[in-house]
């Protein structure tokens, strides 16, 4: 079985260069490439593009490298929990592509998928319809969007094997399985690796064909953004 | 006047036995609290998940397990995770009966506004632009006026707008309401103590008012 392990994030992350256009997965803190972003934190590059759905908090996730001014655009459909992002997108400093969320999610996975366009009826009538093909189907409007596909997709999954195959927890999963096959390089860092064959093949969420590189992550602090208990 | 809650619990007479339900964030979630236990019915959470169930207990918390508000949530027997293009398949494909969301303007024809408010909030749509174009079944809570007292149930909303011609039902501090096909609110109840006239003079849009409307039962 083909080897994907690479030593670490430091590693996995050496060729990502300025200018990049990067996917990385997770909802909210949940299910984001922490070990990936901390290593890309160290790297003096800038002017990355970056597809996640959201854009992490202040002093966490994507939130770091907006900090350190690494981001020329983000692509997402919510970022509303991030006070950095505000004050760079207002004064001009970041581009922001606002994409309702089953589109974004659908984008990348006819990246992954080979197909370049689909037609989707959310936003029809919406300015995010502006400058679109609009068709009718069935009696009903729909609008065209096209594939997103990455150079780098940095992905988090639960348990992974040698050969890239991936489990992922819970809703940890999100975006990030669409996004590892619309990866050219796909960077899956887990919690747990182990060798090839001890995966359940039934169990697998990602198929390893679509990762290059795989590493056991460490010190994962998973922060929660809404702590929130049965009173 | 009804308050946040009892917006919630009048909301929760809508659901039916066997509905497949997405809750906004805000007042939608709080609907969960007010169904019927008699009722069998299955939360989505766009995040990825079939089968929320109540906020977990401080040894339950799971960092991996959370809503589509980021919160903190456990899962009822027989839920099902997936990743997040399957979970907008099941919305937009229309396996989702009912979605339940909130707004800052709805028009007489339909129209919902809630994602953006130009040079003041601009965070996103996250699904709620998916969910609005796909539900079969919308219903919006809201309140009927902004705090400085003007209808946001209006001829043609000012805001942008999420979706079109999608919503069906509206339950407001002051009022039910239905969307008539052909352009209008139809007049289905009042809150306890609030008259006719009081909604009509605070309802912007085409107002329809059929005979009798009765009080709101809880």
């Amino acid at each position: 079985m083909i080897n994907k392990t690479v030593k670490d994030a430091n590693e996995a992350v050496r060729d990502i260069a300025s200018g990049a256009f990067l996917m990385m997965g997770g909802f909210g803190l949940s299910g984001i490439p922490e070990n990936c972003i901390s290593a890309l934190l160290h790297r003096d590059i800038k002017d990355l593009t970056i597809v996640s759905n959201n854009a992490g908090v202040d002093d966490f996730g994507i939130g770091l490298l907006l900090q350190k001014r690494m981001v020329k655009k983000m692509i997402s459909s919510y970022v509303g929990e991030n006070a950095e992002f505000e004050r760079q997108l207002l004064s001009g400093e970041l581009e922001v592509d606002l994409i309702p969320q089953g589109t974004l999610a659908e984008r990348v996975r006819a990246g992954g998928a080979g197909i370049p366009a689909f037609f989707t009826p959310a936003g029809v009538g919406t300015e995010v319809a502006e400058g679109k093909e609009i068709r009718e189907f069935d009696g009903k409007l729909y609008l065209m969007e096209r594939w997103l596909r990455s150079d780098f997709s940095l992905v988090k999954a639960w348990k992974g094997d040698t050969a890239g195959n991936l489990i992922f927890k819970g809703t940890a999963r999100n975006f990030n399985p669409m996004m590892a096959a619309a990866g050219k390089i796909t960077i899956a860092e887990v919690e747990e690796l182990v060798p090839a064959g001890e995966l359940d093949p039934n169990q697998i969420h990602t198929p390893g064909i679509y990762v290059q590189r795989i590493f056991e992550g460490k010190n994962y602090e998973k922060r929660i953004e809404q702590r929130t208990v049965r009173s | 006047m009804l308050t946040k809650q009892q917006i919630a619990q009048r909301i929760a007479k809508e659901v039916k036995n066997g509905q497949y339900i997405n809750l906004g964030i805000g007042i939608p979630t709080l609907v969960a609290n007010y169904i019927s236990e008699d009722l069998e019915i299955v939360l989505q959470s766009e995040n990825g998940l079939l089968g929320i169930g109540p906020f977990p207990t401080e040894e339950q918390i799971d960092p991996d397990l959370i809503n589509a508000g980021k919160q903190t949530i456990t899962m009822v027997k027989g839920s099902v995770l997936f990743n997040s293009a399957e979970s907008f398949a099941m919305i937009r494909g229309g396996h989702v009966h009912l979605t339940i969301l909130g707004a800052m303007e709805v028009s007489e024809n339909g129209d919902i506004a809630n994602w953006k408010i130009p040079g003041k909030m601009v965070k996103g749509m996250g699904g709620a632009m998916d969910l609005v174009a796909s539900a079969e079944n919308i219903i919006v809570a809201m309140q009927h006026c902004s705090r400085s007292g003007e209808s946001k149930l209006l001829k043609s909303c000012s805001l942008p707008i999420t979706g079109i011609r999608c919503v069906k039902k509206i339950v407001t501090d002051m009022a039910v309401l239905e969307i008539d096909p052909e352009g209008g609110f139809i007049l289905k109840e009042r809150a306890p103590g609030v008259s006719v006239e009081d909604i009509k003079s605070k309802t912007e849009g085409k107002i329809i008012v059929n005979g009798e409307i009765p009080e709101m039962e809880f």
